[in-house]
């Protein structure tokens, strides 16, 4: 349980976390959603303590982060997959990280196995391709089996096997009991793992809402229809009541979702039907919405991408 | 409470109750590792395996070696075969001297990346999300770099004292007494590893390697290469405390028993890179605790 309360950083005029108020609760997989540069990652740095709140407050189980006395077994993070020092190689960067909270060493072999990661063990991590250094974050954030894990991005730069391996294990994870919070500018990555959602643009709150509560009232839902006797289905359609608008391709959409009406409609009438399938507009498209409102800074930021990457430049500095 | 109103619903209660919260209760999930409370010992083995896993460390250490014992070597057999008449006053050990300032430098810069490396790679997130107690992390740093760099320095030096004893055999070079070996061998590397420290607490505070190991360089030569271009005479007293408290001339008070001139002498140098380096430790951690990580 990451509990977040009017958690608000700024970098002199910049305020990068406006006034978050959320909690991320255990057993499930907490999306954490929004544009490049909305604040994801300086939130999740301020949850683990890396940054300080101008104003506000976040507490891991009521703790701050820094009170936490066994801080890998508690909450396993992966911030930057680039987070290691090139030179070293992938497992004595998880034995150092393990030492430092008492893990023992056979747990270094567990994850290397985990993620894969077993036959490169001695290989520097300078020579890991981005794939390869993720799955070593991943290994890292695993080290300690913690209650609470967070990923930042953790599908970038994975392969489509390596996608479908995370998705898997953050589902699992959560199914353990364990909190699992995972940010991303995907809609649709998140889409298929995220059992709740927070959306966040330009570090405000947009929205902290189930998956399904999230699409039901951010996307449109229609009936597409095709038919080869497409008079006679619009006549028994408006004696129904039920608006029919042209689509492209010779289809037919109603608004909402009246599938079963239209098919038995369909049924007495004796007319053929090709196709009556359910649409949802794409999750994709529910989030550009969500984000429309923050239109104008993205408009602004396009003039100056130096702002708009602002989380960028100071990252490595 | 809130000046923006998320237009979505908020699921729960908007203020959640800390008290309710003793620690782990809400978690699901319990992991079969135990439960470590980590203290300093593990920060400490953690920074140990972090030294000695990455070759700057062998690379710099090497050099620190090859210049130590190299130059003290050459040295000594050159005095040593010159038939020069070495009968006086002078402690032979000062023979050590040279290729110890030099190799200061490759302490100096193992220092420096022993802290600011990790800002170069990122790798200090790592380090602090697993370690979040800032004063802990340096301290772990400070003393397995403090034990590294004295360890292999007094080795060194050791070494080469005694090679070049041997090799002044004849010189009618005198033997350095207790008190001399002991400066020259324990008390200066006591030095070396200090200004190494010193190195690796600016390091932590500039958070940039090259900067850092510019900065410690040009405090080691600038006091007393600016001290040789003092012509004018008002500036003499100025350029006398230049030299005399400068790193390399401190260093030879390791191997000067005289107490008579101004400046640092016997023991003192050690008292004054003792007081620097915690006053430089001290201010390494207040700017930890207060900037982002």
């Amino acid at each position: 349980m990451i509990e977040l309360v009017g958690l608000t950083k700024r970098y002199g005029e910049k305020v990068a976390v406006n006034d978050l108020t959320f909690t991320v609760r255990p057993g499930i997989v907490t999306g954490f959603l929004g544009p490049n540069g909305a604040g994801k990652s300086t939130t999740m740095r301020m949850i683990l303590g890396l940054d300080h709140p101008t104003s506000g407050d976040v507490r891991i189980d009521g703790k701050h982060y820094d009170q936490v006395k066994d801080p890998l077994t508690y909450i396993g993070a992966l911030l930057d997959a680039k987070a290691t020092h090139g030179g070293r190689s992938a497992f004595n960067h998880l034995l150092c990280l393990a030492q430092s909270n008492g893990i023992p060493t056979s747990r270094v072999h567990e994850v290397l196995d985990t993620v894969g990661l077993t036959a490169v063990a001695r290989k520097k991590a300078k020579g890991f391709s981005l794939g390869m250094g993720q799955r070593l974050g991943i290994a890292g954030a695993l080290l300690g089996d913690p209650r609470i894990l967070m990923f930042d991005e953790p599908v970038n730069g994975l392969d489509p096997e390596g996608i479908h391996w995370i998705r898997n294990l953050m589902k699992t994870l959560a199914a353990q009991g364990r909190t699992v919070f995972v940010s991303s500018h995907l809609m649709s990555e998140m889409a298929l793992t995220a059992d709740h959602l927070v959306v966040i643009g330009q570090g405000r709150l947009l929205a902290d809402t189930t998956m399904a509560d999230f699409i039901r009232q951010n996307s449109r839902a229609y009936v597409r229809i095709r038919t080869p006797q497409r008079e006679r289905l619009l006549d028994v359609l408006h004696q129904a009541g039920i608006t029919v608008v042209e689509a492209g391709g010779g289809a037919l959409e109603v608004e909402g979702g009246k599938a079963e009406k239209i098919g038995e409609l369909a049924a007495q009438h004796g007319i053929v039907l090709h196709e009556l399938s359910p649409q949802q507009a794409s999750l994709e498209e529910a989030f550009m919405q969500l984000t429309a409102e923050s239109v104008e800074y993205h408009a602004h930021a396009d003039t100056t991408p130096v702002q708009q990457a602002w989380g960028a430049d100071w990252k490595g500095a | 409470m809130s000046t923006h109103q998320p237009p979505m619903p908020q699921a729960g209660a908007a203020a959640p109750d800390w008290q309710a919260a003793p620690g782990g209760s809400y978690s699901g999930y319990t992991s079969p590792i135990p439960v470590v409370r980590t203290h300093l010992g593990h920060a400490v083995a953690s920074e140990w395996t972090k030294i000695r896993s990455v070759r700057s460390t062998m690379w710099t250490l090497g050099v620190f070696v090859v210049l130590v014992v190299g130059i003290g070597l050459l040295v000594g057999a050159v005095v040593g075969n010159s038939g020069s008449d070495l009968s006086g006053d002078e402690n032979p050990l000062a023979l050590g001297f040279f290729g110890l300032l030099l190799g200061s430098i490759s302490i100096i810069t193992l220092g420096v990346l022993t802290t600011a490396s990790e800002y170069g790679t990122g790798m200090i997130r790592t380090t602090m999300t697993a370690c979040p107690s800032r004063g802990r992390v340096l301290a772990a740093k400070a003393i397995v770099f403090f034990l590294v760099a004295f360890v292999v320095t007094l080795a060194a030096s050791s070494f080469v004292a005694m090679a070049q004893m041997s090799l002044l055999d004849g010189t009618g070079a005198r033997n350095p007494t207790g008190a001399e070996w002991l400066k020259g061998t324990v008390g200066v590397s006591f030095y070396i590893a200090l200004l190494g420290l010193l190195s690796l607490l600016i390091g932590s505070m500039i958070r940039h390697s090259a900067g850092a190991i510019t900065l410690m360089i040009g405090a080691v030569l600038a006091p007393l290469v600016i001290a040789l271009f003092m012509f004018s005479s008002s500036l003499d007293k100025v350029r006398e405390s230049l030299f005399e408290y400068s790193i390399p001339n401190q260093m030879s008070v390791f191997y000067s028993n005289s107490l008579t001139h101004s400046g640092p002498s016997g023991w003192d140098p050690l008292w004054i890179i003792v007081g620097v380096t915690a006053a430089a430790f001290v201010g390494a951690v207040v700017l930890l605790e207060k900037r982002d990580v």
